[in-house]
């Protein structure tokens, strides 16, 4: 039985509009929680992640801090952003530029003693790029104050 | 003197767009036959002078004339001569020239080819070309001219950034644009039919081949990016989510959309409004994939330039053609008559929600990607990343997938849930046995989404071909062999997805010369480091050899350095097998003469690039399918002439 071309049309009208509204409260439902994805060290203190949630932590790798551990693929390190500071751990290769001074992103979880298990690190692809949650970010190597503008 | 040549060239061409813009006007508004007798010779010559300009570029690559101020930013003498040619197109200034040039050619192909449209559509399309055209030379004349000398010239050049120095990536840009510009021709379309109220079957018919044209590219140019992503980035990873990725994913969902309502128009003359609006929409997301990634206002890889100026003006377009093609839709859309009538159960109905699970999976796409940008504005900082694309659009991409499955064993205009119930019975048992089989193997080991999709993926893929089934193959049309083999292809990529994330091992190990590594069946033989130098670059390169099952490959990740500009890169050594690709990346030194040493074991991972080449393919044929039709009927027309 076919429907009246009014009826039709109506159809499809409200059927669009119930997907595009549909797909709004998604995403911002979604939104609310993952666009808390980012973290800056201090974002973790004030407001807490739990262990295991992933996100992406983003500062500076402390001048000092880096260590390798004896199985020669572990490494250590700290992340601040000049007002807090995390200790974190990646297993892998770190990127080319990836050094301490230098700006991170480390995409991974907090484990439950406070320690930040990073399983892939975004660090500068050539020497134009910055992950673009550090842009304005800088280091003082001497004082170690970082400042974001 | 060839630069300045190039740009006469250039400032010509838009002279003859604003000339094709206003004979289209004037002949349309007051019928003066005399003047749409002139539309179609003006934008073969307009197609011509972009086509000289862009030669003319490449001619300056070529010789590496350091006194052109683009060429002495991005190339470099030493280079080789593939990159110093694909260097034309891989900088700002050479893409957005790249475009306009696609975009002439376009037109000058729908002015010599396109006969099935009626003549005012036909006409009222060029103009919209045309219009389309003036604001990208005006972009190219005013903010980024790629002509432009430098006084005085450098000894020599800069460089390319050597990510890009890879024979894949030569071509991938180009094969996105391509598609772009194959949507702002079905955007034409739409704007012609329109204005002079011809919004029909023979409208869809004539943007289809654009349409399908530019989905085929779109998607060969995502299949590559994302192939070029994994191997080069050296990450494991073949999609990142990155907005650069989904400025290329954006107006290929739409495109998918597109292609399906525009099958539906043609075929049934059912959807006219909505294939108009889809139409719209898939060329906003052209351009708003090219403010993505032109503007610079994305820092990721792919986004080299930085300047705000341009960034405006690509914002400024796009209000322009969106908002007017917007403006133009409600105000005309009362003229577009209402199209035929179906069932709720019928083919029609199924491609109805084809449409608008794609649109939303195409929303949520776009929401995801500009969301940052937007409170970036605001002044906070906020990173949208892969937890919230896979958690979303997976589960929506699965739905999807089953109405791929049951739309074409459904019938047009009118059927029965029994009936169509009936024929998805044998797929869906597939499904579930496949759901029991891996229930028993893999139970707890991999994650609800991969699990899914596996099922999903058998499923399809049986669903897929069932159209063929009890037809004689041979008498077959060849669009619904492409409708088979690129809906094959979503199953056969899918799998692929769903397999890496299910099944992928993974080993890091630090080792030096003499070690073996084991994983996965594999038995690595670390047999020594050798430096070795290529035409630009020096690198360290790992002689290893992978054994499986009694046989030895060797097999060589490298770590390269270039010196312009000094950057590294990694160069993952690939072994591809029937059930997989072992994928080895040699890191940096550790400690004692060690270095570090990543492997994958990624079962079937190259399902997902071989899915995409079938989805294309599928492409190719309906589109050949389809257009051979015109050309035998034409072919006979011209004999029954003659005879």
């Amino acid at each position: 039985m076919a429907m009246k071309a009014k009826h039709q049309r109506l159809i499809l009208v409200v059927a669009a509009l119930v997907a595009i509204i549909g797909a709004g409260l998604l995403a911002a439902s979604a939104l609310k929680d993952e666009a808390a994805y980012f973290y800056t060290p201090n974002d973790a203190k004030v407001k807490g992640v739990e262990p295991g949630r992933a996100i992406r932590l983003g500062g500076m790798v402390v001048k000092g801090s880096l260590k390798r551990e004896s199985d020669g693929v572990t490494i250590r390190f700290d992340v601040t952003d000049g007002k807090a500071t995390v200790p974190a751990r990646f297993s892998g290769i770190a990127p080319d530029l990836f050094r301490e001074g230098s700006g991170v992103v480390a995409e991974g979880a907090f484990d439950r003693s406070g320690l930040f298990v990073a399983t892939n690190l975004l660090a500068k692809h050539d020497e134009r790029y910055m992950p673009r949650e550090l842009e304005g970010m800088t280091y003082n190597e001497t004082t170690h104050k970082v400042e974001d503008k | 003197m060839i630069a300045e040549a190039g740009l006469a060239a250039l400032w010509l061409a838009a002279a003859l767009a604003l000339l094709q813009l206003a004979f289209v006007w004037f002949g349309l508004t007051t019928d003066k036959e005399d003047l749409l007798q002139s539309v179609r010779p003006v934008a073969v010559a307009q197609g011509a002078l972009t086509l000289v300009a862009f030669l003319l570029l490449i001619l300056l690559f070529w010789q590496s004339d350091m006194s052109v101020a683009l060429v002495a930013a991005n190339s470099h003498s030493m280079k080789p001569l593939l990159y110093k040619i694909a260097g034309t197109w891989g900088n700002h200034e050479g893409s957005m020239l790249l475009w306009v040039t696609v975009m002439g050619a376009a037109g000058m192909a729908v002015a010599l080819f396109e006969r099935a449209l009626e003549r005012r559509a036909h006409m009222a399309t060029l103009g919209a070309q045309a219009a389309i055209s003036m604001g990208f030379y005006a972009f190219l004349l005013f903010a980024s001219n790629p002509f432009a000398r430098l006084n005085p010239s450098p000894p020599d050049g800069q460089g390319l950034n050597p990510l890009l120095q890879d024979p894949g990536l030569a071509f991938h840009p180009p094969t996105l644009y391509l598609g772009y510009v194959g949507l702002s021709v079905a955007f034409s379309f739409a704007v012609g039919a329109l204005l002079t109220g011809q919004v029909n079957a023979a409208f869809a018919k004539a943007m289809r081949p654009w349409v399908l044209g530019a989905w085929v590219l779109l998607t060969l140019g995502i299949t590559a990016g994302s192939y070029w992503a994994y191997y080069e980035l050296g990450w494991g990873g073949w999609w990142f989510w990155d907005p650069v990725e989904n400025a290329s994913l954006m107006p290929w969902l739409a495109a998918t959309a597109l292609l399906h309502s525009a099958t539906v128009l043609a075929t049934r003359d059912a959807l006219r409004a909505w294939t108009v609006m889809l139409a719209v929409v898939a060329f906003s997301m052209s351009m708003v994939g090219t403010f993505l990634v032109r503007s610079g206002i994305l820092t990721s890889v792919h986004a080299f330039a930085v300047d705000p100026t341009r960034g405006t003006f690509i914002l400024i377009l796009l209000a322009i053609y969106i908002g007017g093609a917007l403006a133009l839709f409600a105000l005309r859309v009362d003229s577009v008559r209402e199209g035929a009538q179906f069932d709720p159960v019928s083919r029609e109905t199924m491609l109805v929600l084809n449409n608008l699970l794609l649109v939303v999976i195409l929303g949520l796409v776009l929401i995801g990607t500009l969301y940052p940008l937007l409170t970036e504005a605001m002044g906070y900082k906020v990173s949208v990343g892969p937890p919230y694309f896979d958690r979303i659009v997976g589960p929506i991409a699965i739905i999807l997938m089953i109405v791929l499955a049951a739309g074409p064993l459904t019938r047009w205009r009118r059927d029965s849930a029994a009936a169509v119930g009936k024929r998805v019975l044998i797929p869906a048992g597939v499904a579930v046995i496949a759901t029991l089989v891996l229930a028993v193997l893999a139970w707890g080991r991999i994650g609800v989404l991969p699990f899914l999709g596996l099922v999903t993926a058998a499923g399809v893929a049986v669903a897929s071909i069932a159209p063929l089934w009890k037809r004689k193959l041979l008498r077959t049309p060849l669009f619904t062999w492409g409708m088979v083999i690129a809906h094959l292809g979503c199953a056969v990529s899918l799998a692929g997805m769903a397999a890496d994330s299910a099944f992928t091992v993974e080993k890091l190990a630090a080792a030096k010369p003499g070690d073996v590594i084991q994983t996965a069946g594999w038995t690595l033989r670390f047999d020594a480091i050798t430096p070795i130098a290529g035409d630009n670059w020096t690198a360290l390169q790992a002689d290893m050899r992978a054994e499986r099952g009694g046989r030895s490959t060797a097999i060589h990740p490298q770590a390269r350095f270039f010196t312009t500009p000094p950057t590294g890169t990694t160069e993952a050594a690939l072994l591809t097998r029937w059930d997989g690709q072992l994928y080895v990346v040699l890191g940096q030194e550790a400690d004692q003469g060690r270095w570090q040493v990543r492997v994958w074991w990624k079962p079937f991972v190259t399902l997902i690039w071989l899915g995409g080449i079938l989805i294309a393919l599928g492409g190719v044929l309906a589109l050949v399918g389809r257009e051979r039709r015109g050309w035998i009927a034409k072919f006979r027309r011209r004999e029954a002439m003659a005879a």
